[in-house]
């Protein structure tokens, strides 16, 4: 099992460059992201709400697909039988669906706080960014699971 | 049950992304930096990039260290294998450019702190954009990203394994 996973064929290495990479990239961006949101959590909420916002736009958005993609490439090359994936498989499925969904709501929480930021007191963040900044973190944790599964492959 | 094998895998994979995740966040506060001349704002990005500063250290330190004790740990490789040695040289590079460039932005982190204490935080300061827009820090950062990319190529493919 383990030959078999330093020696994998030429051709899923591509695919897993493009997966390690995007998953590598949304990690940096959402570390930044929620860097900044809890930064601005108690003062100066516009400058770091406008800087988390692109981040997870402009950065983490394209890096999720980047990944994505990467990882359904090198799952139709894998060859796995569908009704007996290995256990560590259903683990990035289970972070990278779901954590789509907490990243769009993450970008629009912050956009949406971004706005009200504009005619609002710039200086304390809102409700919003405040929970979009929990779910940056849950995300960073829930990679962490994923990254441990991918490269440990417990089962 | 996992092996020491697995163990040292993760924390080498781990580490790796601790060192691309604080290189995101770099690029991002350098590019957005390049539009602040006031300290009080450039203070905000350094401010961002506090956890960055402890990954690097840990993801630079840990890719080596954690790389070379999988090399002696796996059987089919060899420390002086050629895509091992090659990965020791970008990593060299890697670590030597970023440091180079990274003063720059330290220096510019001292020049913001000073001037916000002396109570021009809302003044532009010349001196600050200089050090913030450093065509060189730049290279030096496009240098050890392009270094680190390469390693991650490296690690995959294992040219010659």
């Amino acid at each position: 099992m383990r030959v078999i996973a330093l020696i994998r064929p030429d051709e899923w290495n591509l695919p897993l460059l493009m997966h390690v990479l995007g998953a590598m990239l949304l990690v940096g961006a959402l570390m930044g992201a929620a860097t900044a949101l809890l930064s601005g959590w108690r003062r100066d909420a516009r400058p770091y709400t406008r800087f988390a916002f692109w981040m997870l736009l402009a950065v983490a958005l394209p890096a999720w697909l980047v990944m994505r993609v990467g990882a359904e490439w090198i799952y139709s090359k894998e060859g796995f039988d569908e009704d007996d994936e290995p256990a560590w498989l259903g683990v990035g499925y289970v972070t990278a669906e779901p954590g789509l969904l907490l990243l769009l709501i993450s970008i629009l929480l912050t956009g949406i706080g971004m706005r009200r930021l504009r005619n609002a007191d710039p200086e304390r963040s809102s409700a919003l960014t405040r929970i979009a900044a929990v779910l940056a973190l849950v995300l960073l944790a829930a990679y962490l699971v994923a990254v441990w599964a991918m490269t440990a492959k417990p089962v | 049950m996992l092996s020491f094998y697995d163990w040292l895998l993760f924390l080498h994979v781990a580490s790796a992304f601790a060192l691309v995740a604080a290189l995101v966040v770099y690029w991002a506060i350098a590019l957005a930096g390049r539009a602040v001349d006031r300290p009080r704002d450039s203070l905000r990005y350094f401010r961002i990039a506090r956890p960055a500063n402890v990954l690097i250290i840990g993801g630079t330190v840990g890719t080596l260290l954690f790389g070379i004790w999988l090399a002696i740990d796996a059987e089919e490789y060899e420390v002086w294998d050629g895509w091992i040695i090659a990965a020791f040289v970008l990593w060299a590079i890697a670590a030597f450019t970023g440091q180079r460039g990274g003063k720059t932005y330290a220096q510019a982190s001292k020049v913001a702190e000073r001037l916000d204490g002396e109570g021009r935080g809302d003044e532009p300061s010349p001196e600050l954009r200089t050090l913030l827009k450093d065509r060189n820090a730049m290279w030096l950062n496009v240098a050890s990203s392009a270094a680190v990319l390469a390693l991650l190529v490296d690690m995959i493919y294992k040219p010659g394994a």
